[in-house]
């Protein structure tokens, strides 16, 4: 259970909307967190999910809206929000290997002019043991699987040690050995209080995986926990008339 | 060897090659890897309108002067690129081109009309498009290595925040980095590698030396140090090079020895480096291909074999052949089986399985089995 003294909410969206020219991809999206819950975002290809998470972290400039994390502005205190990108935004190719981009996670806390020392080291390999990937800390990352890229983002994450995770689409392409280390990655961060927003496209394991979640397309049609909000009604609101795969996944929910 | 050290204008020009190579790889690695190559191709030709202004402005074809006017010109060539593709529909390497030819153009223009001016004092700025490198002095050695140091000492001053940023600007941006100015401090730094190449290698060529040294190096190694050190070292060696191969051959121009040699350099690099060569990868193919063709083959052999109670009867290679019409079967793959020990050869043209082959093509097939699923 939470602290005396913690923050109710670790995340308090309001009325955020961006326009990417003229046309809205975010419309006065509200959105309230409790701390140490995760959360799964799903919503149509175009629903703004993935515009939503880096409107939150600043990475688009929002026209309208208001957001705190922690009951304190984003810039306040960066330490405490790490973020794990699609796995598609980087060049794998780039001449670097394993342990150096899980180092990346400590370049903030490391600051202006230092280079990582041995303790960073030593944080980055037990970030990667986490993830199952301490024997690949010296492997080029051009030679990684997807999921093998995925888990090295995960680490980086957790070698920052915030209170709040953003993922984007973590699941998408990856194996099965990946996904469950993944799922249970998100649970041990519940378990130690931290609170996780995941961009999920797998409508089937919602119910599995998460606490709560929210529907999004453009406009948030619904947010809550699951139990209360993953209805047949608000998903067919969400996807629009393209239903016919989400009896699959509510017959997971009700079972 | 030792005479040339005793020429004073080699030995300026050897220098100052030297110098300006090191700092063009240095910043042509992080160029590269950025996917802004061409920024810098931008940047030189900005300089020559800059060039012609300072010129104009002034009325002095001091170095000192004429680099500054195209260092602030090419500086704003780059930053307009960014605004450009920015706040239009116009993609980064379109406005790129634009401003590149545009600015060229508009330096031309500014150039030819200086020479039609009835001073003397007017000679020489056209210098600048292909580089004089003979005319360097002392004084322009002292600009050259100041600046060039001061980029590479930013070089590594800034290394982890410059990888960050051209690994995953939008991470670096989440954890508190100020992306812009480190990308406005890494423009910076280019357009100040380039301007100190100017006069040696000239507004025309001088992409090359940022471009080829870096495409070069990331040939030979997958790590960042290791590849942005050798683009310096390979630029320095051009530059050294072109030096000495122009004053060898009268009548060469140094700046075009130059970006021959560092093209040498990119061809050997692209055809022979381990792993990432063309050649190597060729080599690689082919022998992926036997490991197929072997596999085939084996496969035939043990699929005839399974209709006959005795496994190592044997089969006609023409049957061989029939079957392998989409596996590509020949004689060299079935010499190769017996090299291997998993076929024999009963006479001139039959061919069966030993054992070992057959167990072999077992696990094959069981593999293909598992990979399917």
């Amino acid at each position: 259970m939470p602290h005396v003294d913690a923050p109710s909410l670790a995340i308090e969206v309001r009325d955020l909307t961006v326009a990417y020219r003229d046309k809205p991809v975010l419309w006065d999206v509200d959105l309230e967190v409790p701390a140490g819950v995760l959360l799964a975002i799903v919503g149509p290809n175009g629903a703004g999910k993935t515009t939503f998470i880096k409107a939150v972290l600043g990475l688009v400039d929002p026209a309208a809206g208001s957001v705190l994390i922690l009951d304190q502005p984003y810039r306040a205190d960066r330490s405490r929000v790490a973020y794990v990108p699609q796995r598609g935004s980087v060049d794998w190719d780039f001449p670097t290997n394993v342990l150096d981009v899980v180092l990346m996670g400590l370049y903030g806390r490391i600051g202006w002019f230092r280079r990582p020392g041995a303790n960073h080291r030593e944080a980055a390999l037990k970030a990667l043991a986490q993830v199952g990937m301490e024997s690949f800390a010296d492997r080029q990352i051009s030679q990684l699987s997807g999921g093998q890229q995925q888990r090295v983002f995960l680490a980086r994450a957790l070698v920052q040690d915030a209170e709040v995770y953003f993922m984007d689409e973590p699941f998408q392409g990856v194996d099965a050995t990946t996904e469950r280390a993944i799922v249970e990655l998100l649970r041990d961060l519940r378990a130690r209080g931290k609170t996780v927003v995941v961009v999920h496209h797998d409508l089937q394991t919602v119910p599995e995986y998460f606490d709560e979640v929210m529907l999004l397309n453009v406009r948030r049609i619904a947010a809550g926990p699951v139990s209360e909000v993953f209805s047949e009604d608000n998903l067919r609101e969400t996807y629009g008339g393209r239903v016919a795969f989400l009896s699959a996944a509510l017959a997971r929910k009700n079972a | 060897m030792m005479g040339f050290l005793d020429d004073y204008t080699l030995r300026t020009v050897a220098l100052g090659a030297a110098l300006l190579g090191l700092a063009a790889g240095a910043l042509g690695g992080f160029a590269l890897l950025r996917r802004q190559s061409l920024l810098g191709d931008a940047i030189s030709h900005a300089a020559l309108p800059g060039i012609a202004l300072a010129f104009l402005l002034t009325g002095s074809k001091s170095p000192v002067v004429l680099l500054a006017g195209a260092a602030v010109v090419g500086w704003l060539g780059a930053v307009s690129v960014d605004k450009l593709s920015e706040s239009s529909r116009i993609k980064y390497d379109s406005a790129l081109g634009m401003m590149l030819s545009v600015l060229f153009g508009f330096g031309l223009v500014l150039l030819t009309w200086i020479q039609r001016q009835p001073d003397a004092n007017q000679a020489g700025l056209d210098s600048y498009l292909f580089g004089q490198a003979a005319a360097l002095v002392d004084r322009d050695l002292w600009v050259i290595s100041i600046i060039g140091t001061i980029v590479l000492l930013l070089t590594l001053l800034f290394w982890k925040e410059f990888k960050l940023v051209s690994f995953d600007r939008e991470f670096a941006h989440t954890i508190g980095m100020p992306v812009r100015y480190l990308d406005r401090l890494l423009t910076g730094m280019l357009v100040a590698a380039i301007v100190i190449g100017l006069q040696t290698v000239g507004v025309v060529l001088m992409s090359a030396m940022i471009i080829a040294p870096a495409a070069a190096a990331r040939q030979w190694t997958d790590r960042l140090g290791v590849m942005i050190m050798l683009a310096a070292v390979l630029g320095a060696i051009s530059g050294v090079g072109g030096a000495v191969v122009s004053s060898l051959q009268p009548n060469t121009p140094t700046g075009p020895a130059i970006v021959i040699l560092v093209s040498v350099f990119v061809t050997v690099s692209l055809l022979f480096a381990p792993h990432r060569g063309l050649v190597f990868r060729e080599i690689r193919a082919w022998k992926a291909g036997r490991a197929l063709r072997v596999e085939a083959v084996l496969v035939d052999l043990y699929a005839l074999a399974s209709q006959h109670a005795d496994s190592s009867h044997p089969h006609s290679d023409r049957v061989l052949d029939v079957m392998a019409s989409m596996s590509g079967a020949s004689r060299r793959t079935l010499q190769l089986l017996r090299t291997l020990g998993f076929a024999r050869q009963i006479d001139a043209r039959h061919w069966a399985l030993t054992p070992e082959g057959e167990q072999r093509a077992r696990s094959v097939l069981q593999e293909r089995k598992g990979g399917r699923v």
